[in-house]
């Protein structure tokens, strides 16, 4: 405020009207903030600006508002209405915006504008706008707690949500505003796992730590068994012969393992912590051990980083020590690691310590890292723990430590002083020249807690080193008085113990230290020496205490257990600030125990179908780019359905291994052809990279294409086209086309093999052994894309080999073609051999007639192709559908009517038939009442449309729109066909 | 869950301050003071302090602190790599972020870490989007925005992040067409005094800088691809595709980026590219002790070592040095007791040496410590783990793009221990 003169100038700028001034003047003010300066006093003059045309003052005004509202409640009210206006501004990314400043404004007269407006926007057609919804209400919830209630209504709504740019941000909500609500998630369960890795990452690290409390409240401990074994190890046999249930996992908490392990990728530490901790409080033992390669991944990046993990690597490593034994050389110590870094490396060490690697560690540690004198510390306990826990190396340790007396660091001396100390209580009748080597140190170690350490062992020992004890009394008693405060309590200690045993010698010497400290300056010590005289020095008044003196001073001491500081530290949700603290922070949730037995788990079932979105008031072109936008990218959009079906059927295991199958089939496939590809391409090196004028159009052909990638194939060129003219929701669908993540991802064009069906082309007895069977296999004709691909599979059930397979002679019909397949030299007895021919057949359903050759004989065969197979799936949108339908009427249109048969109603089956019918792919549609397909003639490239329109009753419309009249009419009778029968 | 944001330079100052939430009090960081004090070295500033009311998470990068404020529960992971972002974004926009850096583009920076965190939740922190929002400075815009007054906020709306592919930019146009490869490696070893290898491995990054136009979907494979132990993504790779085929395959976002970054286990021998002898003498009762040193080169595949720096920490008891090197130039700080020797190329016909003699502290007990020596080089135009790219393609863009890939090996934390293993502590006796 001194400064005012400045700001009345600031205050002039402000009030131009010149964009720039004003600009200059929020940029100074910025700067002010910046530095911590007070500029609360322009708020009248900043404010004024809110709606000002340009949009960096605009932004800067943003911010100073944020900043000062709390402080100027009056005030920033003026500045309400233009949020409340501008949240209703047709474009969705100005709505969000003024939701967020308004949200911000912690003013709380102005509540129930926000509440309102977060109400509204959560049911925002934009997912951008409802992403924005969520950021407010913690925002809100901090500024009235009151409003909870109605919030939880909101996070309802959103948690409902099926787009990824939500989710997260609502889960986030749900955590700060309702944990405990562990029920709103059950229906949302499947989805946010299904989602999961389209979630940005902060938005992954949320839901995961959710999901696995969310998990130990609902799934039983997959664990369960193994440690109940251990514990009825314990009880008596009698006892163990409990019947207990074999365990089943439960369909849901396979999901969660299945589809948060990819992310142990992801480059957001944060998220890879986050997968570690699900993996480590809810997976079974022998899954758990994936997650180590990944955190000491982790290790590596910022020392930061480094810190947080070694802290959950050490917790982790107490319970499952055996996950990180590969590692452990990640876990040496360098000299440039930050002290905490080496002291928590040295605890994982610790932990890691067997039989077997312990050489290897304590050469570790005996490495010289002694300009660091915390860590000289630590490295010195380190080893009295693993000699504790290890008792083959007890005397080598005992041995390096006592190797470590003679150090020339006094620190060393010390800190070896006290945990042999510690470990000479174990077993103190072995060591007693041990204890001997200590009493001479106390002539030069100087250090307190070390002297204090060794007065106490040849106290407590004293039995042990007769004539050494009394002459360390007389030594004591004459540096009494220069002693610290430690020191000067265990002389007493010693005194008195050895008074008790060995009076004759020790007495004088006892009444000596005892007068010294009766006049010490420090009450605690003439305290003790008051007490200690009462109890050892028998005199008529003492009580009956004195009798039991010995008792007192001389009884069995338990060693000490030397243990991790990182013991049972993981009642704490790894990861959590709370267990790197040990120690609960605000709002920490409890991670709950495994229940007895598992609640219900059909309170996760949804329905399948898909609701429609409740905004209505948009346009419908709006509308559809939303959906678009909302279709999950690289996730496996399987999912949403798969585990309901599963869930449906109890048997939980039934659907497991069903899936597991499923993924090892796809694997072994592609690994296959990447063998193939590698070896396709070994031509072109790498430096090709400077060889620019590579044709793009080459490398695809000559690429091998996946089996699983080459439906959509066909289609490139024409997508790339057609990119050109639309941009971005067009492009999606191209990146389906282009690389479908996953072959399930596009379940509408791919025809799993088993349903492909196969025609015989020659029978068993009239190739004398020899039998051909063909399939359509729907597959791109990769040398012409012109041609239908034909699998033809050979079959030789005779006892002799066939030789030189191969077509001849083909009679054709004119303009008809056929690109045989290469000769098969030999096929020998009881052996299948699949082969792929192209065939041309201009779209006609006319039969390609051949011969077939071996090296004896020749057979006449015919291929006639149903007409459905005389096509390939394109993609469009409902856009290009609705206009090339619109251009495709009168006669190329035929219409029929029908009654679905009934298991083929509902639109799954619909999709099912046709496509099986017809090699077509589905467009997408706005209503579910609808479906719609499209593809192009393989030879002309005429385009084939097909919607089936479902009425009440099963009653339905089919419509076909083709250019070629007979492939439409033909069309329409087959497809006719496959929904009625 | 982040409150605020405190930027602390190297002597204790406070000379930024960011609050996402309620205000809170710059003296907070005072409990961050005590235990930077009590720290022997700035990087031993423990990164999570808590104090009576918040919690104080930092990260230390270019000398500067960045203290996050917090109130209640939340993964420190999440915060401490939300904060290298924002370290990583000043990087980007300013080339370097140093204190005068920051204090030069307050407004950005201040923007910037508004469009960040949302109520203290990350909201933007992809790359691509924040360029959208807020155009990075330059100094022609700069000339230009004092003369115009126009800003560096982006005039456009921005769309990045309604789309799901949020890292890359829309309308992406390039007259020039390139996509630039950079296979980094970078080998951390630990040897003995006899030349044995302690532990070694090697971590490696794929940098990308990519120019495309357009929305460009490029797939990477390699000759080797089994070498990869563990890797981790950058978001834009389809892990499923990786997990299956082996191949990376990816929309890139628009610029530089980090790719991959992978890991080349221990298990797997890692050859050793360099060796260093060295023998450090001190007799007792002297008050010299002799220094040799000499290194090569090991197995580097044919290529040249280069930008060889070797360092180490003498003694406490050494008062100064007088050594001879065959090349380069040496340099020993009295103080610090560092010895570093910038040696430069290495040629396998003459191997550098650095001998000498050191003086010793008068009366001072022969030291019995033995250095760690530290050693950094480079080797251009290879990997060490013998990675290799096989190929990379582009679909769903028309025009022939210029692709390079480069290699390179860097060292990392490469150092040789003093002491002889296994003496003391020897278990067969």
């Amino acid at each position: 405020p001194s400064s005012s003169p400045r700001h009345d100038d600031l205050k002039e700028m402000l009030d131009s009207n010149k964009d720039s001034l004003k600009l200059e003047a929020m940029k100074r003010i910025v700067a002010m903030i910046a530095r911590g300066k007070n500029a609360s006093d322009l708020f009248p003059a900043v404010v004024k600006n809110v709606a000002c045309k340009n949009i960096e003052v605009k932004k800067l005004v943003y911010v100073y508002l944020v900043r000062y509202a709390e402080e100027q409640q009056d005030l920033a009210l003026l500045s309400i209405s233009t949020f409340q206006r501008g949240l209703k501004d047709p474009n969705q990314l100005i709505r969000a915006s003024a939701l967020r400043v308004l949200s911000s404004i912690r003013v709380t007269i102005i509540v129930p504008i926000m509440m309102l407006a977060i109400k509204e926007a959560a049911s925002d057609m934009s997912p951008y706008v409802r992403k924005t919804a969520a950021h407010a209400i913690p925002k809100l919830y901090s500024l009235d707690p009151e409003q909870k209630d109605c919030l939880i209504e909101v996070i309802e709504k959103l948690l409902a949500d099926k787009t990824t740019l939500v989710a997260g941000s609502v889960v986030m909500a749900f955590e700060e505003v309702c944990p405990e609500r562990i029920d709103l998630i059950h229906k949302n369960y499947r989805k946010l796992c299904n989602l999961l890795i389209d979630v940005e990452e902060w938005g992954q690290v949320v839901i995961i730590n959710m999901l696995t409390r969310y998990a130990r409240t609902q799934f039983l401990n997959p664990n369960m068994n193994e440690d109940k074994e251990e514990k009825e190890k314990k009880k008596t046999e009698a006892t163990a012969i409990v019947k207990r249930k074999p365990y089943v996992m439960d369909p849901d908490h396979r999901l969660l393992l299945r589809n948060t392990k990819p992310l142990l990728q992801s480059r957001n530490a944060a998220v890879v912590m986050a997968v570690a901790q699900l993996y480590f409080h809810l997976a079974p033992k022998a899954e758990v051990g994936v997650i180590a390669k990944a955190l000491v991944r982790l290790m590596r990046s910022h020392s930061e980083v480094q810190y947080v993990v070694l802290q959950n690597v050490a917790t982790m490593s107490i319970k499952r020590r055996g996950m990180f034994e590969p590692y452990l050389k990640s876990f040496y110590i360098r000299s440039t690691d930050p002290t905490q870094i080496k002291v928590l490396k040295l605890e994982v060490l610790t932990n890691l310590a067997n039989e077997t690697n312990i050489s290897t560690i304590l050469r570790e540690f005996q490495d010289d890292h002694f300009n660091d004198k915390d860590f000289v510390a630590a490295t010195i306990q380190a080893i009295g723990r693993c000699a504790t826990n290890i008792g083959e190396v007890r005397d080598t340790c005992l041995n390096g430590l006592v190797q470590l007396l003679s150090n020339r660091d006094e620190l060393v001396v010390a800190e070896s002083v006290v945990v042999i100390k510690k470990l000479l209580q174990m077993q103190p009748e072995q060591h007693s020249d041990i204890i001997k080597h200590m009493a001479k140190l106390t002539d030069n170690i100087q250090v307190p807690m070390a002297r204090a350490s060794i007065l106490w062992l040849i106290g407590e020992y004293c039995e042990h080193v007769p004539k050494i004890a009394p002459d360390v009394l007389r030594k004591m008693a004459k540096t009494f008085t220069n002693e610290e405060d430690i020191v000067k309590l265990q002389i007493i200690n010693l005194a008195a113990k050895l008074y008790l045993t060995n009076s004759k010698q020790t007495k004088l010497l006892t009444q000596y230290v005892l007068n010294l400290a009766k006049y010490d300056q420090n009450y605690d010590i003439r305290d003790r020496a008051r007490f200690i005289r009462q109890l050892i020095v028998p005199t008529d008044k003492s009580g009956a205490l004195s009798k039991y003196a010995k008792k007192l001073f001389l009884a069995l001491k338990p060693a000490p257990v030397l243990e991790s500081p990182f013991k049972d530290r993981d009642h704490f949700q790894l990861g959590s600030l709370s267990h790197l603290l040990n120690a609960k922070a605000g709002g920490y949730q409890v991670l709950p125990d495994w229940p007895e037995a598992a609640p219900d788990p059909s309170v996760r079932n949804v329905e399948v179908k898909e609701s429609v979105p409740e905004w209505t008031k948009c346009s419908s072109r709006e509308k559809r780019k939303e959906k678009k936008a909302d279709k999950p990218f690289y996730s496996d959009s399987e999912g949403e359905s798969g585990p309901t079906e599963s869930a449906d059927s109890d048997t939980a295991s039934g659907s497991e291994s069903g899936s597991g199958s499923e993924e090892s089939g796809s694997g072994s496939e592609s690994e296959e052809s990447n063998e193939e590809s590698e070896s396709a391409s070994e031509e072109d090196e790498e430096e090709e990279g400077k060889k620019k004028k590579k044709n793009v159009e080459k490398i695809k052909a000559r690429k091998p294409v996946p089996e699983s990638e080459s439906d959509s194939q066909p289609n490139t060129i024409a997508s790339v086209q057609v990119f050109d003219t639309i941009c971005k929701p067009a492009w999606l669908y191209m990146q389906f086309l282009l690389n479908p993540p996953l072959p399930v991802s596009v379940p509408q064009t791919i025809i799993p093999s088993g349903n492909l069906k196969t025609y015989e082309l020659l029978h068993r007895i009239t190739g004398e052994g020899l039998s051909v069977e063909y399939c359509f296999s729907r597959q791109p004709f990769s040398p012409d894309p012109h041609m239908v691909a034909v699998k033809i599979q050979f079959t030789n059930s005779a006892t002799s080999e066939a030789k030189s397979l191969h077509v001849e002679d083909a009679k054709l019909q004119s303009g008809m073609r056929i690109k045989e397949f290469p000769e098969i030299e030999v096929l020998p007895a009881g052996e299948t051999i699949s082969v792929v021919m192209g065939i041309d057949f201009c779209d006609s359903t006319q039969a390609a007639n051949f011969q077939l050759c071996t090296h004896t004989r020749k057979f006449f065969v015919s291929i006639q192709p149903p007409v459905g197979e005389l096509m390939m799936p394109i993609f469009m949108t409902e856009n290009e559908f609705k206009k090339e339908q619109g251009q495709l009427m009168g006669m190329n249109e035929i219409t029929e009517k029908l009654t679905l048969e009934e298991k083929c109603q509902g639109e799954h089956a619909v999709v099912q038939r046709v496509t099986t019918a017809a090699n077509l792919s589905r467009v997408p549609c706005g209503s579910d009442k609808e479906c719609r397909f499209a593809g192009k003639t393989v030879t002309s490239g005429s385009l084939v449309l097909v919607s089936v329109v479902t009425k009440e009753d099963g009653a339905a419309q089919l419509t076909v729109n083709c250019e070629k009249m007979v492939i439409g009419t033909m069309l329409v009778k087959d497809i006719h066909q496959a929904l009625t029968q | 869950m982040i409150h605020s944001l405190f930027l602390v330079n190297s002597s204790g100052d406070i000379f930024l301050e960011k609050h996402w939430k309620s205000v809170v009090s710059r003296s907070v960081c005072d409990y961050f003071f005590e235990a930077q004090e009590r720290a022997s070295e700035p990087e031993n500033v423990p990164p999570v302090i808590p104090t009576p009311h918040h919690y104080l998470i930092s990260v230390l990068r270019h000398r500067i602190y960045f203290v996050a404020v917090i109130q209640s529960e939340v993964p420190p992971l999440f915060v401490i790599e939300f904060l290298h972002r924002v370290v990583d974004t000043f990087q980007d926009y300013f080339g370097v972020c140093t204190e005068a850096a920051i204090k030069d583009n307050v407004v950005v920076v201040y923007e910037l870490l508004e469009e960040m965190l949302d109520n203290g939740f990350p909201l933007a922190t992809e790359s691509n989007i924040l360029k959208e929002l807020i155009k990075p400075p330059t100094i022609l815009r700069t000339v230009v925005n004092t003369i115009t007054g126009s800003t560096n906020v982006g005039e456009q709306l921005p769309t990045g992040q309604l789309s799901v592919v949020p890292w890359r930019r829309t309308g992406v146009k390039y007259t020039n067409n390139e996509a630039y490869f950079d296979v980094v490696e970078e080998i951390d070893a630990i040897i003995d005094k006899s030349g044995s290898t302690i532990t070694a491995e090697i971590q490696g990054v794929i940098d990308a800088c990519v120019k495309l136009t357009g929305m460009p979907d490029l797939t990477l494979s390699f000759m080797n691809p089994r070498l990869l132990d563990d890797v981790s993504f950058h978001p834009c790779v389809r892990f499923k595709r990786w997990e299956a085929e082996r191949i990376l395959s990816f929309i890139p976002p628009d610029g530089n980026f980090r790719l991959l970054s992978y890991h080349v286990s221990c298990q797997n021998l890692v050859a050793i590219p360099v060796y260093v002898k060295h023998n450090i003498t001190f007799r007792e009762g002297s008050s010299q002790g002799r220094f040799e040193l000499t290194l090569g080169p090991k197995q580097t595949m044919g290529k040249g070592l280069e930008a060889v720096l070797i360092s180490s920490q003498l003694p406490r008891g050494v008062l100064n040095t007088n050594l001879n090197p065959s090349q380069g130039t040496y340099n020993f700080d009295p103080v610090t007791k560092l010895l570093s020797w910038d040696v430069g190329k290495i040629n396998p016909q003459k191997l550098p040496s650095l001998k000498g003699s050191m003086s010793l502290q008068a009366g001072a007990s022969k030291p019995d410590e033995n250095p760690t020596i530290n050693i950094q080089f480079k080797i251009q135009q290879s990997a060490l783990s013998g990675l290799k790219v096989n190929r990379l393609d582009m679909y769903g863009e028309k025009y022939k793009p210029f692709k390079g890939i480069k290699y390179m090996t860097k060292a990392g934390k490469f150092q040789t221990k003093g002491l002889l293993r296994g003496r003391a502590w020897d278990l067969k006796n």
